[in-house]
């Protein structure tokens, strides 16, 4: 498995995109910091990038890697080697690209900036957390889909769906439901449904580190209850421990049935 | 010589009406009752330094107290202190310490009942219940005290200066921190409030109620439990006043509610929770105001009638506005707004497209808060461009239509 992990993060390491992908963050970053010369506010203004960037550069990759990698991969299940190993070892080294290329993107300049001394440094470590998170998160999920669909137009069409889904449509539910439920008191249905979608918990989790939280008012101070705590924070990373493990427990399942 | 003479000669009418005596531990008079009781209308008490225990002392003629050397009048955490019954009177220079808690009495430092034209002026209060209690009181100074305390919760602490019943008073350059409320007026009439600060109190910095015809000017509210409140008031002028880092899931910079005809001018509102809280509040001028990364700058509550919003910076917001209603008779116009996007292609620093200060999230919050949770979701980003494109929800007529390209300095 290592072998192919690291050919695949080899390969992807050699690809442009990765490149592109931790340029983009490095300029990001210093732009942020050096325009804006405070880290809370750059912080901030991360998170947004994060929440909706992230997820949707990953399931890009994901999907264009599995189907760009279609012939080595068959190449490689001519081998004697097992299947799990070979999609594992490409799964880890995807996301371990792109989740290199975030941590080392935004890492360097803040680094530079001077994050260490700053009172941020906690919030700063969690945002690259949960983006490291969401990378792996949407790579598996993107590859549940590749490994599903043969036609490679579907695929990628199914996996912008599913960002499209997750970013945008989940939360116009969620938003109507809170409207149209408004009579009963909503604050655990919220806090239930910002469980189920990676996106919703990643926003919520950093937003409530940030000193923006006191806007969230009564409902806030439910949340805060519940992530601000240690056993908040552990539940919430458990939680996106979950939607890690889920989808690479389905692929491993896929793959064994699948008829190359 | 005739120089000295004639100052003497002067001076003698006021000499053979006030005497001074002198309190301290090796003089004639020892404590400070026994000096009151002995003094005469218009002695002046000059007490030195040292620490002097007592409480419960009555004042019924005008005197002048004053301390040299920074003496301390501890209370023992009794009953009231002083208390002034008379018109014509100072106190200097003192510091007073530890006034007991009551839970049926308001027991204070200075208790001042039914007097005119007095000053307290320059004295330290610390670890008081009350600082200052005026009541029934007219033509008062009360300048440049600072009055701390340790209170913790709304039901066990006092006022830093509270006035009940009174008009024509001058309070200016007082530090207040660690009361209830910092300031608290209730029935007080034409007085002026200036260049006070007010922080770190449990409730409210400014707390008034029913005070007509006030004015604040210069002072800094800053990090109170709650913000400033101030309500039921009419013809009231605020001024060059700061009102800062009030964070807190139920604070705001200033709350206004049945306030009518005031004037709310060149005011610094910086990161609160909410920066302006209006509620039945009718016909108010603001401008030259900023309202700086607040939560929300301006949420109007409802009953808010024939207010002119002018000229005001809106920076940096995460919402510019918060109406609760799509009726509107309010007036925006030539308000600088951070979040505006419009062109100025004839140059004349006015934006050709007028702004829209109500976010259609904004409106969505009020109606059912819970939806707060969803701040920085790109579906509400979303929602918002396409209310700003086309305006369903938010009032059509809420716009301003002179937006400023440039801060207002």
């Amino acid at each position: 498995m290592f072998k192919i992990l690291k050919y695949s993060f080899s390969d992807l390491i050699r690809s442009r995109w990765s490149y592109v992908y931790f340029v983009f963050y490095l300029l990001l970053g210093f732009v942020l910091l050096f325009l804006n010369n405070n880290v809370s506010k750059a912080i901030i203004t991360l998170l947004n990038v994060i929440i909706v960037l992230t997820p949707l550069i990953g399931t890009i990759f994901g999907v264009m890697y599995y189907y760009n990698s279609r012939e080595f991969t068959e190449l490689l299940l001519a081998q004697p080697l097992q299947r799990k190993q070979i999609f594992m070892g490409q799964y880890l080294g995807v996301a371990i690209s792109l989740s290199l290329s975030l941590v080392l993107g935004l890492g360097i300049p803040f680094v530079m900036y001077g994050i260490f001394q700053s009172a941020a440094i906690f919030d700063f470590g969690l945002l690259i957390v949960v983006g490291a998170f969401l990378n792996f998160i949407f790579v598996a999920i993107s590859y549940n889909i590749a490994l599903s669909n043969e036609n490679k137009i579907k695929g990628f069409g199914y996996a912008i769906l599913m960002w499209l889904l997750l970013a945008v449509i989940y939360d116009g539910v969620f938003l109507i439901s809170l409207v149209v439920l408004n009579d009963y008191p909503l604050d655990k249905m919220a806090l239930f449904a910002t469980m189920f979608n990676p996106i919703d918990l990643s926003r919520i989790l950093i937003l409530l580190k940030l000193d923006i939280s006191a806007l969230l008012g009564y409902t806030g101070a439910v949340f805060k209850d519940f992530f601000g705590t240690n056993l908040g924070l552990v539940i919430s990373l458990c939680m996106l421990t979950l939607w890690v493990l889920l989808p690479v427990w389905r692929i491993n399942m896929k793959i064994k049935k699948k008829d190359f | 010589m005739f120089y000295k003479s004639f100052i003497i000669a002067l001076l003698f009418p006021l000499l053979s009406v006030a005497s001074t005596i002198k309190v301290c531990k090796t003089c004639h008079q020892t404590t400070i009752s026994s000096a009151i009781d002995l003094a005469q209308k218009g002695d002046t008490i000059l007490i030195y330094k040292g620490t002097y225990k007592t409480h419960g002392l009555i004042i019924k003629k005008p005197l002048t107290i004053i301390g040299v050397d920074n003496p301390i009048i501890d209370g023992e955490n009794k009953e009231t202190i002083f208390t002034f019954k008379t018109d014509n009177f100072s106190v200097q220079n003192l510091t007073i310490i530890n006034v007991g808690v009551s839970y049926t009495s308001d027991y204070s430092a200075i208790l001042v009942y039914r007097s005119n034209h007095f000053l307290i002026i320059n004295n330290t209060f610390k670890n008081v219940f009350f600082g200052l209690l005026i009541e029934k009181s007219h033509f008062g100074n009360i300048v440049n005290n600072i009055i701390t305390s340790h209170a913790i919760t709304e039901s066990n602490s006092g006022n830093g200066i509270h006035l009940w019943h009174s008009s024509h008073m001058k309070i200016k350059g007082n530090k207040v921190s660690g009361l209830r409320d910092g300031i608290y007026f209730e029935f007080v009439k034409n007085s002026i409030i200036s260049e006070n600060i007010s922080k770190n109190n449990v409730r409210y910095g400014l707390h008034f109620m029913f005070s007509n015809n006030n004015e604040y000017r210069n002072n800094t509210f800053e990090n109170n439990g709650a913000g400033v409140a101030v309500m039921f008031s009419k013809h009231i002028k605020m001024y060059n006043n700061k009102f800062l880092y009030n964070w807190g899931t139920a604070s705001y910079g200033l709350l206004l509610k049945e306030i009518y005809d005031a004037e709310i001018k060149n005011n610094t509102f910086q990161q609160n929770t909410i920066g302006l809280n209006i509620e039945g509040s009718t016909r108010i001028n603001y401008t030259h105001n900023t309202f700086l990364r607040n939560g929300w700058a301006i949420k109007v509550r409802g009953a808010c009638y024939q207010n002119i919003f002018k000229k005001n910076n809106f920076l940096y917001n995460a919402f510019d506005l918060s109406y609760n209603s799509n009726i509107n008779s309010n007036l925006f116009e030539n308000n600088f707004w951070s979040e505006y996007t419009g062109y100025d292609l004839d140059k004349n620093g006015i934006g050709d497209v007028p702004f829209r200060p109500v976010k259609l999230f904004s409106y969505i919050v009020n109606q059912t808060p819970e939806t707060i949770v969803l701040l920085r979701s790109l579906f509400v980003d979303i929602i918002n461009f396409s209310e700003k494109v086309s305006p369903v929800f938010t009032p059509d007529n809420l716009i301003d239509n002179t937006p400023l390209m440039k801060e207002i300095q």
